[in-house]
């Protein structure tokens, strides 16, 4: 095997309770599973027992990078895997900003990390040693931006380290919240933020000082250039430009914009918070995570006038991307650029994902518009496009100041279970989902997914597709087969690790190709076959504790409002997790 | 009056603004060196306290007196001629305090070898950077 391999294996282990680490040498998983969510399951596997509390010492955290980390353009990020305290499955979530590079020039392929810690405690991680660190001082303060900017002044590793930490959310244990990476970048989803705050781990720092001689230079070189050309050119164009705020306008089009917790597929403030005017109006400056051409991150400035003092201003900046549009936008019918900005301002500061922040409060605006709760739970007025009273009881979710709050921060599927209104909760397998309203099959795809991200497997581009040329909706056991084909391929570009953003660049034959060049032997079959194991390995963590996507609630929402292909038929979505539990029941029992 | 034509080159850091921080110029200075990893690059970019606050980008300036080769107590570093230096690394014993006396902080210690590392201006850095931060640039003669 490669000595690529060699130089990836070790894998960082450390018991919060004990303050132990220790590191082991995992050759064997590597050259079985390459790395990233390969092998981020099967570590998994080996540490979290079946039934353990997400929130409990029984539950890990696992990172994981891969073979072609910090040496191939957008191979730059790292595999988050443990179980979601939103759902209480195995779950994945994926970050970039400098962490992939940290951990891999660190010296590791992955850190496990154990157990329950006393008190608060930080971890600073190198290559031959792990500190851990008292962080009495850092908890509670709530803003995970403030968290940074004492860990960069106080931690070694200027320029190369990556910090991840959490705010209030996750202290808290709001079931969304989430770990920031640097600073706009996140394990977003799932809810990594609560299980961090569960093992009172404030955050990690990775400080990288390692370097690994390459085995074949004139190969790799060569590769390197023509893959650093390709990441430059039209396929990853779209991220570059407006970036994935692109989206906006594109769905808004067709209808399959969710607007108003999904009531609607157009949103008629679109215009005003659409890729083309945050770039004409508020658009910053824009960064990469390590490794990266494009740039996709686009940070808006938020320019604001103190309230209490004239003439006293302050100039902020936060990252935008499409999914946040969605969900503290359009779907709460926010059309004012500056009010929408406060809003991600706000969940980037208490430290909470975007989406389930923005699919709760818009159930919550819903039950309040229909009368199922009042005012005496809200405390503040929600109203569609109202951004001050949203930006109020986003606070609220995390200090959770009475009995509606604390269930708020439980996720929709909790809230609709204690007082009602399920037919417009929107979430699936209790996760709330990512804002395309395209058809079928990305309902199907929410259903099953590991990571509730859009890229799990890019079933809303399935259903663009369709819609475009205008084809029958394939049978539902297709539907399902397709999604699985789709996402079991994605589980090769996700062990690499790659940004999911260059799927269009790494086919099967260049990430054959450029594997050579580090020494290894993949055949784009090989790949191929390997991705499908992958896939197969994480379904069954989920089938074991009792996952059947046939017994999951559909909101009846979905089954309402029209898509672009259509008023979506609820036996249609039924039948297709029925075959889905049938293909993955028929691999899980051989 | 004698005129010495000067093409002797440099890096120079264009407009630092433009730098979005993929550090792709950083793990190619490695790669040229077979390696990669950041440690052994002679360009750096950090933050400038927050990404929001944008990128300050460290490379060697080939100054034409330069303070690090006056330091040298082995003469390992060379002032090359039209500015900048170049390292003689069997002359050097690591003392550092090359890497002290630069003003702009260009020069690290490599944590394998114990020697600094020395741009040799060779503009490979250059070739990666996807948006025109850095060239590479005749050094202008005083």
């Amino acid at each position: 095997m490669s000595h690529w391999v060699r130089t990836l294996s070790r894998v960082l282990y450390v018991d919060l309770a004990r303050k132990r680490y220790w590191i082991e040498d995992r050759e064997d998983l590597f050259s079985r599973w390459l790395g990233g969510i390969g092998v981020a399951a099967q570590l998994y596997k080996e540490e979290v027992p079946r039934g353990a509390d997400p929130l409990g010492p029984e539950n890990a955290i696992i990172f994981a990078v891969g073979p072609l980390t910090g040496v191939f353009p957008m191979a730059s990020k790292t595999v988050a895997a443990f179980k979601s305290p939103l759902n209480g499955y195995f779950a994945e979530s994926h970050a970039g900003g400098r962490s992939a590079l940290a951990i891999r020039f660190a010296g590791y392929g992955a850190i496990v990390i154990r157990s329950v810690s006393e008190r608060p405690v930080y971890l600073v991680i190198e290559h031959d040693r792990v500190r851990f660190k008292d962080a009495s001082a850092l908890w509670g303060v709530r803003s995970a931006e403030t968290v940074g900017r004492i860990l960069r002044e106080t931690t070694p590793g200027a320029g190369m380290r990556s910090i991840l930490r959490i705010g209030g959310a996750g202290e808290k244990l709001v079931r969304y919240a989430m770990v920031m990476v640097e600073t706009f970048r996140h394990f977003g989803r799932m809810g990594l933020g609560a299980v961090f705050g569960s093992k009172k781990l404030k955050a990690i720092v990775v400080a990288p000082e390692k370097v690994h001689r390459f085995p074949d230079m004139r190969r790799y070189r060569d590769i390197y250039q023509r893959i650093y050309d390709l990441t430059k050119g039209p396929k990853t164009k779209k991220y570059h430009d407006l970036g994935t705020a692109e989206n906006v306008l594109v769905l808004n089009a067709i209808g399959a914009l969710p607007t108003k917790n999904f009531s609607s597929g157009r949103f008629d403030g679109a215009e005003e918070i659409s890729g083309e005017a945050l770039v004409e109006n508020v658009l910053a400056r824009r960064v990469a995570c390590s490794a990266c051409p494009v740039a996709c991150i686009h940070l808006a400035a938020i320019r604001e006038e103190y309230e209490d003092e004239r003439f006293m201003y302050k100039t902020e900046f936060i990252s935008y991307d499409y999914e946040p549009i969605y969900a503290l936008g359009t779907n709460l019918g926010v059309r004012d650029r500056f009010g929408l900005l406060k809003l991600f301002k706000a969940v980037e500061d208490w430290g909470l994902d975007a989406i389930s922040t923005g699919v709760v409060l818009a159930w919550a605006t819903e039950a309040l518009e229909r009368g199922l709760i009042t005012k005496f739970e809200t405390l503040v007025d929600l109203r569609w496009g109202d951004w001050r009273g949203y930006l109020a009881a986003i606070e609220n979710i995390v200090r959770q100041p009475n009995e509606f709050y604390k269930v708020l921060a439980m996720g929709v599927e909790e809230a609709a279970r204690r007082y009602g209104g399920e037919d417009f909760a929107m979430a699936f397998n209790r996760v709330e989902p990512a804002g395309y309203l395209t058809g079928p099959l990305f309902f199907i795809s929410l259903a099953i997914g590991f990571r509730h991200s859009h890229l799990d497997s890019g079933a809303y581009s399935l259903d663009q597709k369709i819609f475009s040329s205008a084809e029958e909706l394939p049978s539902p056991r297709e539907a399902a087969q397709r999604i699985i084909e789709e996402e079991a391929w994605r589980q090769i570009l996700t062990s690499l690790v790659l940004c999911l953003f260059a799927r269009g660049v790494y086919d099967e034959n260049l990430v054959s190709e450029a594997l050579r060049s580090l020494g290894y032997d993949y055949s784009p079959e090989d790949l191929k076959r390997l991705g499908r194991e992958i896939y197969f390995e994480k379904q069954r963590l989920k089938w074991e504790e009792g996952f059947r996507a046939s017994s999951l609630r559909i909101p009846r929402r979905i089954i309402e409002t029209p898509t672009p292909l259509g008023r979506i038929s609820r036996e249609y979505l039924e039948e297709a997790l029925k075959e889905f539990d049938d293909l993955i029941g028929k691999s899980s029992s051989t | 009056m004698l005129r010495v034509i000067c093409l002797v080159k440099r890096i120079a850091v264009l407009d630092a603004n433009r730098c979005v921080g993929c550090q792709l110029c950083m793990l190619a200075c490695s790669r040229r060196l077979g390696f990669a990893g950041y440690e052994k690059s002679a360009i750096r970019v950090r933050s400038a306290g927050g990404v929001e606050r944008g990128f300050t980008v460290i490379v060697c300036r080939a100054c034409s007196d330069p303070p690090c080769a006056r330091v040298c107590p082995e003469d390992a570093l060379i002032p090359r001629p039209g500015g900048g230096v170049i390292l003689k690394p069997e002359r050097c014993n690591g003392c550092g305090h090359c890497a002290e006396a630069c003003d702009i902080g260009a020069i690290w210690m490599d944590g394998e070898s114990g020697k600094p590392i020395i741009c040799v201006y060779c503009g490979y850095c250059v070739q990666f950077c996807p948006h025109k931060v850095i060239m590479l640039q005749e050094v202008e003669a005083v």
